[in-house]
């Protein structure tokens, strides 16, 4: 296989976008993401959408959104692992030039879920409809389970979490593509209405529309489009059990644990070479375990991380500088791709205010469900 | 909820009818046709044992439209006495009596509403004991 480079990036604003339809929402991202890289052709491209189906009754995504963006006849698929349909889109690109079947490849996500759907019952589809959503389970409710048992198992606090929220928000208001781009405080999150406890609404990233779009080359022919070469040092995914309830451990996520090794070991790396990492805090519970299991500290550890200002952006391991899903916004489809160009923007040096100091190395962390999916990305700036 | 697709569950629901693999005693439930832990496909149906103890718990304030008018309500994570794991809404409660490790009970209980105008819906539901 042939090494592949990220040569552009471009994403809508995150956020409730009643005025634009999952067709204008996908175009804006990806002729952006074209226009940035400068190519003059796309050979083909893979959208992720959890559930378009739900939000907006279209499915088909592959040929619409190809039609739309004038792209015909080339070859287009939509690609769904729930949450993670947008690292599961960047890795069939990745692979699809890799292996030399295509020189140039856009990877898109896009999801509107503004539009009118039960929005928890179609997130609901990512779990277990006859032997959890039946009983009335909800993924709040899945993750809240999770956070009650790393309560029970290692003294995790209520305030903790909060402070996970905390940073996601601070983080995201230098992000002029964020859906919430004000800073909350700690009391603001413990005193937020209770969704599922022991997790309050400011626990929980919201409902967004949303669309980003990276394009994908072979090594060979980076150099022609731009000088910031950014390596795809390391890919991989892994599954877990549909239902939370079959799990060995409830406080682990195997998926990220298994997903996270293979990955490493592909970029030749170790926890502690990654710079930084955007990861997928669809509840601040979740932050927290995926610092674990990502290998960057102990089990048990997450809790008091962002507490003690470890994922800080100035902190030793930068968690979420994009605002994460929490601040940043959901769109659950487009979520992957926004991590990946999140590391692009801080391996090119083109952050901001957000900016980490000698980012080299990033990592990508996407789940779907309460992690029966997990895909990783580790990227490198040559 | 669709009638085709609840049919099929109520061995599951009513009865807690699970699978037993031959080869290396591991038991399913919902049953399977391939075993999690060995692979092999040949299984005999046994009824799961009733009590249990809870693993994890939440109490929903938020759900979707099917269980609307019914928030809040418990769910946990349970734990039976054969080893099986499943998810079920913890009745009858007073949220501040649920904890971690406490021993519960499987019931019969309805669980939702197939619409407006279709069938009740029944299932197991956990209690305190």
């Amino acid at each position: 296989m042939r090494d592949v480079a990220v040569i552009g990036i471009g994403m809508t604003q995150f956020g409730e976008l009643w005025g634009k339809s999952i067709k204008d929402i996908f175009v804006e991202a990806a002729s952006k993401a074209i226009k940035n890289a400068g190519v003059d052709h796309i050979d083909s491209m893979y959208v992720g959408s959890m559930s378009s189906g739900l939000f907006v009754g279209q499915e088909h995504l592959g040929a619409i959104l190809a039609d739309y963006l004038g792209q015909t006849p080339i070859p287009s698929t939509r690609v769904e692992s729930a949450c993670a349909s947008g690292g599961a889109a960047f890795r069939a690109a990745y692979f699809e030039v890799a292996s030399g079947a295509s020189d140039i490849v856009l990877a898109g996500g896009v999801e509107k879920m503004t539009d009118g759907a039960d929005v928890t019952d179609a997130l609901a589809t990512a779990a277990d409809q006859e032997y959890e959503v039946y009983q009335g389970v909800t993924f709040p409710g899945l993750y809240a389970m999770i956070a009650n048992a790393h309560m029970h198992e290692y003294g995790t606090t209520r305030e903790q979490l909060a402070a996970i929220a905390v940073k996601n928000h601070r983080n995201g208001a230098h992000n002029p593509n964020a859906q919430f781009r004000n800073p909350v405080t700690l009391e603001q999150v413990m005193n937020s209405t209770l969704v599922a406890d022991p997790l309050r609404l400011l626990d929980c990233s919201p409902v967004s529309d949303g669309g980003a779009a990276v394009i994908l080359c072979s090594m060979d022919i980076a150099k022609k489009f731009t000088d910031t070469i950014i390596k795809i040092k390391g890919t991989a995914q892994a599954s877990d059990t549909i239902a939370l309830h079959s799990r060995k451990s409830l406080t682990t996520l195997n998926s990220v644990v298994t997903a996270a090794q293979k990955a490493y070991k592909m970029a030749g790396v170790t926890p502690s070479d990654i710079n930084f990492a955007e990861v997928h805090d669809c509840f601040t519970i979740a932050e927290a375990v995926v610092y674990e299991d990502l290998g960057f500290c102990e089990k048990g550890c997450g809790g008091p991380a962002a507490e003690e200002g470890r994922t800080a952006i100035e902190g030793k391991t930068p968690l979420n500088t994009s605002g994460g899903l929490k601040s940043k916004g959901h769109p659950v489809g487009a979520t992957g791709i926004a991590q990946i160009i999140e590391l692009y923007e801080q391996l090119t040096g083109q952050a901001g205010k957000r900016q980490v100091k000698n980012a080299h190395i990033g990592l990508a962390q996407n789940m779907g469900g309460s992690g029966a999916s997990c895909v990783i990305n580790i990227l490198e700036a040559k | 909820m669709i009638s085709p697709k609840y049919h099929r569950e109520i061995p599951q629901r009513y009865r807690l009818e699970a699978g037993k693999c031959k080869a290396c005693g591991n038991v399913s439930f919902p049953p399977r046709l391939v075993c999690p832990e060995c692979g092999k496909n040949e299984f005999e149906m046994v009824r799961l044992n009733d009590e249990g103890k809870l693993l994890t718990y939440t109490i929903i304030r938020v759900a979707s439209d099917k269980f609307f008018g019914t928030t809040p309500f418990a769910v946990g994570i349970v734990e039976l006495k054969d080893g099986v794991k499943l998810t079920a809404q913890i009745a009858d409660v007073n949220f501040d009596d649920l904890k971690i490790g406490q021993k519960v009970k499987l019931v019969f209980r309805k669980i939702q509403d197939e619409g407006k105008s279709g069938l009740h819906c029944y299932g197991y539901k956990a209690i305190l004991i």
